[in-house]
């Protein structure tokens, strides 16, 4: 559990035992993100495990000082395993007013804020709509405060450097990451290091930023004497020795997706289309080219999909990614790829909906979408990553499956797991098992079967340029074996029913518990980014001695084979969702189980606090 | 046109038919269209297993099921898409596009336009009918004002895309012209096939249900050499056996027609076709027939370098120097090792 990081006496607590939540808030121009992103890092370099939620507007530039323009990015850190970003922050950074009004009510009581004075003057008072200055009117009683000029200290700071004041201002985001890495005794020579890199070209703005850097650092040594300001040491997290990285969601289904293009032995194509927050994605992988890695940015979603499905065709692997709305103009194109049976990834990083929704916050209401969404019966195997590092390992076994079962498959994220950061040991890739493609090459013994299959109801791929092989494809109804054009009702009942048999026969894991027993009175049921929350509930409640067990459903279809005895073996199932809950009615439907949902639809995670406050009713 | 023409092959018509029956109504003109195009491959000399026709959806887009090649009919207006991503993935294959006029230009119109934009290296057969066949004979993007239909009965209003236009204004290398019974048909698409890049061929098709013979006014044999403008790089624009001919009214800056006294075209002020001249294309795509003639063959043809080449140099250039190292890869950026002694750079 988070502890405050300063008491009520404001004792030093040294050292903190458990974890720190710490968040930085500003205007969107502030840099946040940044500092947010370098703060991870030290946290890495220091040992503890960590997760993080970065939280930002739509828009791209906001005007500056609103209170729709505020940018914040949480991290929680520990010395024992974190599951997630934290539910209150112990410590909040707020560069403005308006950075103030929107995250302070999330602060912890007692908890620590750390204010730039400089900016809170009457203009941006007005614009974050405070009627009086927060900073002097006793309104934060609860909270201690802390007022700094940052602006003012940055200015100082940097004024031998001779940058105009706008320039000098943007280093106020490095004067108070200094502050923050002297709060939590870290080292600074990693953010040096990285600031020479990135200034390589502008020696002056790399100087500046350092000297904020420093300054700020200073300013904690300093100004430890009095006041609430305190350092802290975090202990390291026992992790297993190894080699580290920080890995985002991003980044995790982009290296996944060629490690599985690797273990395919297939060169990847990419069509993709730009759309929050799955862009990242087509940015990570268009650097990618070494590793036989094509990317196309088409002309809109259904190109790309379409795109992709025709490097598919021509011995590929296709991949398509995009969120939500994206996903539904791709619907058609996926109903192809299901009929002419070629191998597929659709990524969707899932947002909130509907239509244009939130497009920056994060939400799991696309699963009805991923398994059900398509015209005519139109089977597809859906898959659901977890965190950042899952994701990886969730891209292979798409991978996998889209080429051993010729088959489109959803890979399904969300807007939290491909933003948020995470340590990840390196994985070993000589302990993955290869599963390479054969492509048909020459007419079988007993002919050639455009449509003929194995024991995994499998048809042959064949690439255009194959002598002998020769074939039409497409989306009307195909006859069984040739894959003629067929009208007729008995071979359109029999090739639905193949298709059915198909995904249905997926050679999926099957379902483990992942804390508690694999019996007793209350299952929670996640899937997708809500494990965190989930799990660390559960463990707390565990803790207090309640009969309660965590599942977490990686494959969403076909589901695991086990999971309907599994889920009847407890007295209660509860469903925590980001959605209205979609995941429990497709349990409900496929089960009979009596599945209860919990539902959170606000664009932001579950806290702890309110998976737990559902595990309690559930129990009561 | 590709590398893959250079793997020449001698067939013969019979070695690009499918043994599925054709399944359009009798007397349509795709029928006119099929055959030629079965009669063009083996002059053309490539192999059947590297030739990819690649459909929509609509009567145009059965095609594919049609030759014995490597085909794909996909869905409603895509069929540029699925072309990119297979000519991307693989760049010696033959790709053809078979389009209709609501596939290509309705539906698909966007795709069109950014498959030509970019200089995807295939050929495109648009098959005008200026109708929607499939769906029993709605208008469609390309009918002619008062087109009274199902969902017109009153006529239509909107006026009609032009397809030849629409592709030179979306940047088209190559632009031509034929219709489905015409003889020269197979030699506009051969030199639509000689064009590296995105080669657009327009050819009008009788839809003998739903708009039966709308081009018959430029298309029937009688009368025909008054009413078409067949284009010949280096030969001057003439018509009607020579007694016509095309120029340009240089002081308003249009094409104009003129008469041609005693074959004396020059003094008469005839252009001579340039395939090459962008500007005068632009003028020919856009001559209203009636008026003037209908231009046919070839248009415009002016190569550039295609996408696909451009994509597989980019991607060679990049990946020079380097080893697919994934191992390295998941290790590059920041990282740390954490030992029994703690964490460390």
């Amino acid at each position: 559990m988070a502890t405050a990081v300063v008491d009520e006496a404001g004792k030093r607590q040294s050292p903190l035992s458990d974890a720190v939540v710490v968040r930085f808030a500003g205007d969107s121009g502030d840099g946040m993100q940044l500092t947010g992103g370098q703060f991870t890092l030290s946290s890495a370099l220091a040992g503890n495990d960590f997760a993080t939620f970065p939280d930002f507007p739509a828009e791209i530039r906001a005007p500056q000082g609103t209170l729709f323009g505020v940018s914040a990015f949480q991290i929680n850190f520990g010395s024992s395993a974190i599951d997630t970003a934290g539910d209150a922050p112990d410590v909040l950074v707020a560069m403005n007013p308006a950075a103030l009004k929107t995250n302070v009510p999330s602060l912890k009581q007692g908890g620590l804020i750390i204010a730039d004075e400089g900016e809170f003057n009457d203009r941006n008072l007005a614009k974050a709509k405070y009627d009086a200055n927060p900073l002097d009117d006793g309104s934060l009683a609860k909270w201690q405060l802390l007022k700094l000029n940052i602006s003012q200290l940055t200015m100082d700071a940097v004024k031998p450097f001779g940058l105009g004041n706008k320039e000098a201002l943007r280093c106020k985001n490095m004067w108070t990451l200094g502050l923050a890495l002297w709060m939590f005794d870290r080292d600074r020579a990693p953010l040096v290091d990285w600031l020479n890199a990135k200034f390589a070209k502008a020696p002056d703005l790399a100087a500046a930023n350092i000297a904020a850097l420093n300054a700020g650092h200073a300013y904690g040594e300093t100004a430890e004497l009095a006041g609430p300001l305190k350092q802290h040491h975090v202990d390291p997290a026992p992790v297993a020795p190894g080699l580290y990285r920080t890995l985002t969601g991003a980044e995790g289904i982009a290296l996944g997706l060629v490690a599985g293009a690797q273990l395919a032995k297939l060169p990847m194509f990419f069509g993709g289309y730009p759309i929050t927050p799955a862009s990242a994605i087509l940015h990570h992988l268009s650097r990618l080219k070494e590793y036989d890695v094509t990317t196309f940015q088409a002309e809109d979603e259904i190109a790309a999909i379409c795109s992709a499905i025709g490097a598919s065709y021509g011995g590929s692997l296709g991949v398509t990614s995009s969120s939500g709305p994206g996903i539904a103009l791709k619907g058609e194109a996926m109903g192809l790829a299901i009929m002419t049976e070629l191998p597929l990834v659709i990524v969707n990083s899932q947002r909130g909906g509907p239509s244009t929704g939130l497009p920056t916050k994060t939400e799991q209401s696309d699963l009805y979408q991923a398994v059900y969404g398509r015209n005519g019966d139109a089977p597809m195997p859906v898959i659901s990553a977890r965190s950042p590092g899952d994701a990886f390992e969730c891209a292979i076994e798409a991978v996998r499956i889209a080429v051993q079962y010729m088959t489109p498959v959803i890979l399904l994220t969300d807007g939290y797991i491909a933003n948020a950061a995470e340590p990840w040991a390196v994985p070993d890739l000589t302990t993955y098992e290869a599963f390479p493609v054969e492509f048909l090459t020459e007419v079988p013994e007993d002919g050639f079967k455009p449509y003929g299959r194995d024991e995994n109801l499998k048809r042959p791929w064949v690439k255009p340029g194959t002598p002998g092989l020769l074939h039409r494809i497409g989306g009307i109804e195909k006859e069984i074996d040739t894959g003629h054009i067929n009208y007729e009702a008995s071979n359109h009942q029999m090739m639905t029913d193949i298709r059915k048999a198909k995904i249905d026969g997926i050679k999926v894991p099957d379902q483990i518990v992942e804390l508690g027993a694999e019996s007793g009175k209350l299952a929670v049921v996640g899937w997708g980014s809500t494990f965190g929350p989930i799990h660390q509930a559960v463990r707390r409640k565990r803790a207090e001695g309640a009969d309660v067990s965590h599942i977490h459903i990686r494959h969403i279809w076909p589901l695991p084979a086990n999971l309907g005895e599994l889920l009847k073996s407890y007295d209660k199932v509860i469903i925590p969702e980001m959605n209205t809950g979609q995941l429990k009615t497709v349990l409900r439907d496929q089960y009979l189980v009596d599945a209860k949902p919990v539902n959170k639809v606000s664009g932001q995670p579950f806290t702890i606090a309110e998976i737990e406050a559902a595990i309690e009713e559930a129990l009561a | 046109m590709n590398e893959m023409t250079t793997i020449a092959r001698t067939t013969t018509l019979k070695d690009w038919e499918t043994d599925q029956e054709v399944r359009w109504c009798p007397g349509c003109g795709d029928y006119a269209i099929l055959k030629a195009v079965q009669r063009t491959m083996p002059e053309i000399g490539t192999a059947p297993e590297n030739t990819v026709f690649i459909s929509g959806i609509g009567c145009s887009s059965r095609f594919p099921y049609y030759m014995e090649t490597y085909g794909f009919h996909t869905i409603h207006g895509r069929a540029p898409a699925f072309a990119t991503g297979l000519k991307l993935a693989n760049p010696n294959l033959d790709v053809w596009i078979v389009t209709g006029d609501g596939d290509g230009l309705s539906i698909g119109g966007n795709h069109t336009m950014h498959l030509i934009r970019r200089n995807l290296d295939c050929q495109i057969m648009l098959f005008n009918n200026e109708i929607y066949g499939l769906t029993k004979g709605q208008y469609s993007p390309t009918s002619r004002v008062g087109t009274t239909s199902p969902s017109t009965p009153y006529g239509s209003v909107d006026r009609p895309a032009q397809p030849a236009a629409f592709a030179l204004g979306a940047g088209s290398r190559f632009v031509a012209r034929g219709f489905d019974v015409s003889k020269k048909l197979p030699e506009v698409l051969k030199a639509a096939h000689a064009h590296k890049g995105a080669a657009f061929i327009e050819i009008f098709q009788n839809c003998i249900v739903y708009n039966k013979d709308v081009f018959e006014d430029f298309a029937a044999p009688k009368g025909a050499e008054d009413r078409q403008l067949w284009l010949e790089n280096g030969e001057p624009m003439l018509y009607a056996k020579g007694t016509k001919g095309i120029a340009l009214d240089a002081e308003a800056l249009h094409l104009k027609t003129v008469d041609v006294v005693d074959g004396d075209w020059q003094t008469a002020g005839v252009i001579v076709h340039d395939v090459t001249n962008r500007s005068v294309a632009h003028m020919l795509v856009e001559m209203p027939f009636g008026e003037f003639p209908m231009a046919l063959g070839v248009l415009y043809d002016d190569p550039r370098p295609t996408f696909e080449s451009d994509v597989w140099r980019q991607n060679a250039a990049a990946r020079e120097g380097k080893t697919a190292d994934l191992q390295g890869l998941l290790k590059k950026g920041q990282t740390w090792t954490v030992t029994e002694g703690g964490p460390e750079l």
